[in-house]
């Protein structure tokens, strides 16, 4: 294993090269601009290509049409972009072809601000596009996690024949720390030669691959996706369960939020406040059992703590909470980030006050 | 004598298209080159949105639906991936010079080493015949119910016009398919547009002008009339582009 110290747009770049992306296609968009630079000089160095779209749409058309000849395709954005490439996304869920998008969100709506915001859970794990369809959701909150989601997303996509989408805030994008780079992955066979249009290599039949589909057939897809979705739920749920034993308030956040949220929560340890943490690492599927499973006799609350203003995944929790204990939320929006100071008031308010 | 056969690229099944469309004679030109050149198994077909989709189920070979006007970018993602494959697109000029303009403009700029096929009827045939960039001026549409007006809407697009002054097209024609003249000139431009993708010359557009006599409320034989006194004098056939010429 080969340690770095990385900026977390260039941690995840490589990691995406040695997960075995060979292709990326993306447009320049603040705070996500350092993934792009790195990987129009580091895919070449691997056989790979590289191409700076026209747009956001463009550039996921072409990892439409990469992913289609079975190479591990990438492309990459913040908020905005996301929005525009929400079409495209949609078409690769249909057509049923594997690809990694990252999206580094920053403050929203609209152009909103450049600055480091968890604005974009709702579109992340509702809709990514149009007509209905999931993907899974990777929130790192660490770049050592970042770079192993990401090493490893194209087995899910590939596995699942459909996008993976990994959620990280600016504040990640541009952070340093020192990662373990996993080694370049040897890729000795191809998953996708039974649907793909890489080379015929002899293949008799052809391959079509196809965003339009007879209703009858569009309908079974739609069954059949709805049934993956279920096989998530319950083998590919990641989460973090912090200190929840004898837990009496349970914080839940993801990402960055759930780091700024650690040192509040120890904080209070220290203060004998019996406060825990849920954090999910895959926000669809929602780790709805860590949620469901808390014993509400001992548990007082439950403390959401994100990004953004209103909160994004409080319909999720209280779904999982189902009104036994109150919801409580925090959080800072468009772009003014969380701090350690207000994430320890906003709990300790409600950990010694019964404050909402 | 020589037997008519249909082209390997093409199934066994009637086009989709109506009666009297030139669309179903622009895909068998296609399908007929790719046959001469032995392509067919090699030969990606990135089909649009529009009556071109129409082809995804009578297409052969391998084949990959694109969303409209983006085929030139997953055109683009296949062929740097599969730099050995007969890559093109077939798109239509509303999905080409309107909303896919970005895409178009952009490949062939970038000099993408992929061929184009560019079937121009001047309307939305599937959408049922709105305005499309390439409508003329008092040709009427469901939604130029009076004619095409160029003080509200413009003037018609000529994308062969626009492509050839970019520097890294390496072909651009125009062919009319209303005589046989033109049938057969436009396969041979769209033989050497796939000759020169195959030697690596770079990006191809062959603009083919047809007809829609479902939309154009015409018989097709008055849509041949209509092409020659109204639509070739402003879309003008010719090779306005060729990389071996100006060399």
């Amino acid at each position: 294993m080969e340690k770095r110290f990385m900026k977390g747009c260039e941690a995840i770049a490589e990691a995406a090269v040695r997960g075995g992306c060979r292709f990326f296609a993306g447009y320049p968009i603040t705070p996500q601009n350092e993934i792009p630079e790195y990987l129009s000089w580091r895919l070449p160095e691997v056989g790979g290509s590289f191409v700076q779209g026209e747009s956001e749409v463009a550039s996921i058309n072409m990892v439409y049409g990469a992913a289609a000849t079975g190479t591990r395709a990438l492309t990459s954005s913040s908020g905005p972009g996301i929005s525009l490439k929400a079409e495209g996304i949609s078409y690769l869920a249909s057509a049923q072809l594997p690809a990694v998008i990252v999206n580094i969100s920053r403050g929203g709506p609209g152009l909103g601000s450049i600055q480091p915001a968890q604005s974009d859970y709702l579109q992340a794990t509702k809709a990514l596009g149009h007509g209905g369809f999931r993907t899974m959701v990777f929130a790192p909150a660490t770049l050592q996690e970042a770079v192993d989601l990401t090493y490893n997303a194209w087995e899910y996509a590939e596995r699942d024949r459909n996008p993976v989408l990994i959620l990280m805030d600016g504040c990640l994008g541009a952070i340093m720390e020192e990662v373990e780079l996993p080694e370049m992955k040897e890729l000795t066979y191809k998953n996708t030669e039974s649907w793909d249009i890489s080379k015929r290599n002899g293949r008799e039949e052809s391959h079509m691959i196809t965003p339009i589909l007879p209703e009858a057939m569009l309908e079974k897809l739609n069954a059949y996706k709805g049934m993956t979705y279920k096989m998530w739920e319950k083998n590919d749920v990641k989460v973090e369960e912090y200190l929840l034993d004898d837990a009496e308030y349970v914080v839940v956040a993801y990402g960055i939020a759930a780091r700024v949220a650690k040192e509040a929560i120890n904080t209070l340890r220290e203060e004998g406040c019996k406060v825990g943490m849920i954090r999910p690492i895959t926000l669809y599927p929602f780790p709805k059992a860590s949620l469901d499973k808390l014993d509400y006799t001992a548990v007082k609350g439950i403390i959401d703590i994100e990004m953004t203003i209103p909160a994004q995944m409080r319909d999720d929790i209280e779904l999982q909470v189902k009104g036994r204990c109150p919801v409580y939320e925090y959080g800072r929006s468009g772009g003014i980030l969380l701090d350690d100071e207000g994430v320890y008031e906003a709990i300790s308010a409600i950990v010694k006050g019964g404050n909402q | 004598m020589a037997a008519y056969k249909r082209p390997k690229s093409l199934k066994e099944m009637p086009t989709a298209y109506c009666p009297g469309c030139l669309h179903a004679l622009a895909t068998r030109l296609v399908a007929d080159v790719i046959g001469e050149l032995g392509q067919e198994s090699n030969a990606v077909n990135v089909i649009s949105v529009g009556c071109s989709a129409l082809n995804l189920y009578s297409w052969a070979g391998d084949d990959i639906g694109a969303a409209h006007g983006r085929a030139p970018a997953v055109a683009t993602g296949i062929k740097r991936c599969m730099p050995d494959r007969l890559v093109f697109t077939y798109q239509g000029d509303g999905d080409l010079a309107a909303i896919g303009l970005a895409e178009i403009m952009s490949a062939a700029n970038r000099g993408e080493n992929f061929t184009v096929i560019f079937a121009n009827n001047q309307t939305y045939g599937m959408t049922g015949g709105q305005m499309a960039p390439t409508t003329l001026i008092g040709q009427k549409s469901t939604t130029t119910p009076f004619g095409r007006d160029a003080l509200s809407t413009g003037y018609p697009m000529q994308m062969c016009e626009l492509i050839s002054v970019l520097k890294a097209p390496a072909f651009v024609a125009r062919y009319a398919l209303n005589t046989p003249k033109g049938v057969m000139d436009a396969k041979k431009g769209i033989k050497k547009a796939f000759q020169y993708q195959l030697e690596g010359k770079g990006f191809t557009f062959i603009e083919l002008l047809t007809n829609c006599p479902t939309n154009w409320g015409m018989s097709p034989l008055k849509t041949f009339e209509y092409m020659e006194t109204n639509t070739i004098p402003y879309f003008k056939p010719g090779i306005f582009k060729d990389v071996e010429v100006q060399e």
